[in-house]
């Protein structure tokens, strides 16, 4: 199996010639655009979109970081996958909360929900 | 410069625009389909960093999964046509503010750390060996995060439901459906009959 496998390996193009620093740049812009998002928006949806934008940029950062420093192991991998899991998780219980809001206020922008407020 | 690296930036700028017309454009929907391409943009940067089983994942949840979902809870919630109120001037000077600032301070800590130019060793990631990791409860096995990553899901699934559900009325709905039809034809009866007599 792993000599079938062999050759298919080592036909891969190379393709290491971008230094790690300009995808953490990427990530890390990505990262300030949900940020600005979320400063910005007032709205529940587009401030559910503004973080997953932030957590997809963090998951590029941990494949980034497990290929170019440690690419024998696979820690990277499965801390991406267990983030997707609960992104999934948090955006499932994120719309649910806002139709109940929306149930009950008739409008989701974060300004109109005070009844916790004073 | 080679194909490699064009690639790249070409996928990073496309990333990038996405992004930006996601948290910028005033209507929401169209936000929703910017989402959607920044989120295709970051599969595409995986499939360019040889991690393929984590790009499908990423097209699977993210593209299949949660985009629809926040496309159908804005198609419940809004009226999807209509534009958004403008950020008031102040509170989005302020946050561009604070967001280049701190892209500034985050780029100049990674340029200074000095990380290793270049990937020496080779990394390739099969489905097999990301599987035998994921269910192996040897020292660096992942069966324990499994599992309560799986029980998170139940957990939200049953949550999502509960906090969905609708409130029924409290005061006895099936009473209150030919109840209220009855009133209806007796009103409808006496304003026909005051009709008559009038």
């Amino acid at each position: 199996m792993q000599i079938l496998r062999q050759p298919k390996q080592t036909r891969r193009p190379d393709m290491n010639s971008i230094p790690l620093t300009h995808i953490l740049f990427v990530s890390t812009a990505l990262f300030c655009i949900g940020m600005y998002g979320l400063f910005t928006r007032r709205n529940m949806i587009t401030m559910l979109m503004s973080i997953e934008l932030m957590l997809n940029s963090v998951n590029i950062n941990f494949v980034a970081f497990n290929k170019y420093l440690w690419p024998e192991k696979l820690e990277g991998i499965f801390f991406t996958l267990f983030i997707i899991t609960i992104a999934a998780a948090e955006a499932a219980i994120a719309i649910a909360i806002i139709i109940n809001l929306y149930r009950s206020h008739n409008s989701i922008d974060v300004e109109d929900a005070t009844e916790l407020k004073y | 410069m080679e194909a490699a690296a064009i690639i790249f930036y070409l996928i990073s700028a496309f990333i990038l625009g996405t992004g930006i017309l996601a948290v910028t454009t005033r209507k929401i929907f169209r936000s929703a389909i910017w989402l959607l391409f920044s989120l295709v943009g970051i599969a595409a940067m995986y499939f360019w960093l040889q991690v393929e089983f984590i790009a499908a994942v990423q097209i699977i949840v993210y593209v299949g999964g949660i985009v629809v979902l926040i496309i159908f809870s804005i198609f419940l919630t809004q009226q999807s046509g209509k534009e958004m109120a403008k950020p008031v001037t102040r509170r989005s000077l302020f946050g561009a503010l604070a967001v280049v600032f701190g892209l500034a301070l985050i780029y100049s800590i990674i340029a200074q750390y000095g990380f290793a130019e270049q990937a020496t060793r080779p990394f390739g990631v099969t489905v097999d060996a990301i599987g035998t990791q994921m269910l192996s409860t040897t020292d660096h096995g992942f069966i324990l995060p499994f599992e309560v990553v799986s029980m998170l899901l139940l957990a939200s699934m049953i949550g999502c439901i509960v906090i969905a559900m609708k409130n029924r009325n409290t005061n006895d709905p099936e009473q209150q459906g030919p109840a209220g039809a009855k009133l209806m034809i007796h009103a409808d009866f006496t304003s026909t009959q005051t009709d008559k007599e009038a």
